[in-house]
């Protein structure tokens, strides 16, 4: 429960709580946000930014609404969507369901990004399409079951099952790895 | 509840992904509470999309003190932002207060028109009692006249109006006990400017007038009685125009009124 007493001293905007929470996270949102925006730098930005969004709403946060890091994770793809809906992505929207954070597999591999691609193509080298696609919609993009049901084409009653199936998968990759 | 089918659903992958509603999250909260395995599935699947987030991160460039540092810069420009800013608390404070200041002014307006108006209503009230006083004594004096006219001792002597001014009368009210006479002398005219009317005791055989003095400030007089002293054996009163200040003998071309005391 070293999690619960964290987070309530972080909702007491205590520095070093944060500090601590920034450590366990920082890493995970700037994922996030990376497989949205698929740029380093902006990644780093609007990491930087959903960080002192959660400081100062920090006592918005309710553990009976959910997970810590499902509160920061919905921030954080929020503000990425926000960053990708405007300025110079408005050119490229069109790519925005179709291109998945695998996506990032491909467009980095030839520059400098220091994403992990090599870990991030274990984690997912034996998921089919349709697992990496639900994934993505549903953690990196927010999407409702029904909006997901819809982008995918299945029943509504498939997209918790699937999920289930998928996460199964990437859970064993963890933990074969 | 069964424990593994709740886990096999899938919900619980939902609500890592933070898409179920407010009363599920709640639901399964309070599972999580109640059930260690429920609670241990959800950190695992957490920990999977912790892992694959982590994987696609680009690392942080940046230090967990710059964060601090713009969030502590963000402090000082959101205060300096509510001083410079917040134009409608600062808008409504000011109008708030001219209102104020308008109803103060107004109401002190009004309290110097009250005041004043007080002012206006005390002085009418003061001559309204003074008007009150003087007919109260103007009653009193009324009263005492008709008391002394009423006086047993009292003769009424009518004194019938002469060739020079036909229409005149005037009547003499003689109390011998105290040697007054009261003449009324309404029925004569105004005398005109420099005269003044002149009232004689007379004696018949031979005719011998004696003063008995003026109607001085007749035309001020409200009720054109005169009080005189007759310290005379009178047998007859007349009243005569004369010269302003009197004469010492009546002027008889000038006799208004005349009349004579009867016997008894």
């Amino acid at each position: 429960m070293q999690l619960d007493l964290l987070v309530e001293q972080f909702k007491k905007k205590d520095p070093s709580a944060f500090e601590k929470l920034h450590g366990m996270y920082a890493d995970n949102i700037c994922g996030v946000i990376n497989t949205i925006v698929k740029n380093d730098g902006i990644a780093q930005e609007i990491c930087q930014d959903v960080f002192i969004k959660i400081w100062n709403n920090s006592e918005s946060y309710n553990s009976s609404k959910g997970r810590f890091f499902t509160w920061i994770l919905n921030i954080a793809r929020n503000a990425a969507i926000d960053e990708i809906r405007s300025r110079s992505y408005k050119n490229e929207k069109k790519n925005l369901s179709a291109d998945y954070f695998v996506g990032i597999l491909q467009n980095k591999e030839d520059e400098d990004s220091v994403v992990d691609t090599k870990g991030l193509r274990n984690l997912v080298k034996n998921l089919k399409e349709k697992c990496v696609q639900i994934i993505e919609l549903l953690y990196f993009r927010g999407y409702t079951q029904k909006d997901a049901a819809e982008e995918l084409a299945i029943p509504i009653g498939t997209v918790k099952t699937r999920n289930r199936s998928c996460i199964s998968q990437l859970r064993e990759n963890m933990e074969s790895k | 509840m069964n424990v593994q089918k709740y886990i096999a659903s899938g919900i619980l992958e939902l609500y890592i992904a933070g898409i179920l509603s407010e009363k599920e999250n709640l639901e399964i909260a309070n599972y999580a509470k109640e059930y260690p395995e429920i609670q241990k599935e959800i950190e695992a699947i957490e920990a999977s999309i912790l892992a694959l987030s982590k994987k696609a991160s680009p690392g942080l460039k940046y230090s967990f003190t710059s964060i601090m540092d713009r969030i502590n810069n963000e402090v000082k420009v959101i205060s300096m932002t509510t001083k410079r800013g917040t134009p409608i608390s600062t808008y409504v404070g000011w109008a708030a207060s001219i209102l104020l200041a308008i109803g103060m002014f107004w109401m002190y307006q009004q309290n110097q028109e009250l005041k004043s108006d007080i002012q206006v209503v005390e002085q009418q009230n003061d001559t309204l009692e003074q008007q009150i006083a003087d007919s109260d004594s103007s009653l009193e004096n009324t009263k005492n006249l008709l008391n002394t006219l009423r006086d047993k001792n009292i003769s009424v002597i009518p004194l019938g109006g002469q060739d020079v001014s036909p229409t005149s009368y005037a009547k003499a009210y003689w109390n011998k006990e105290n040697k007054k006479v009261f003449i009324d002398a309404k029925g004569l005219p105004e005398p005109p400017a420099g005269f003044v009317y002149q009232v004689w005791s007379l004696k018949l055989s031979p005719l011998t007038p004696t003063s008995m003095g003026l109607l001085e400030n007749f035309e001020m007089d409200e009720n054109k009685i005169f009080a005189l002293n007759n310290p005379n054996e009178s047998e007859a009163f007349g009243i005569t125009l004369e010269p302003a200040g009197g004469s010492k003998s009546p002027n008889l071309e000038q006799l208004y009124t005349l009349g004579v005391v009867s016997a008894s």
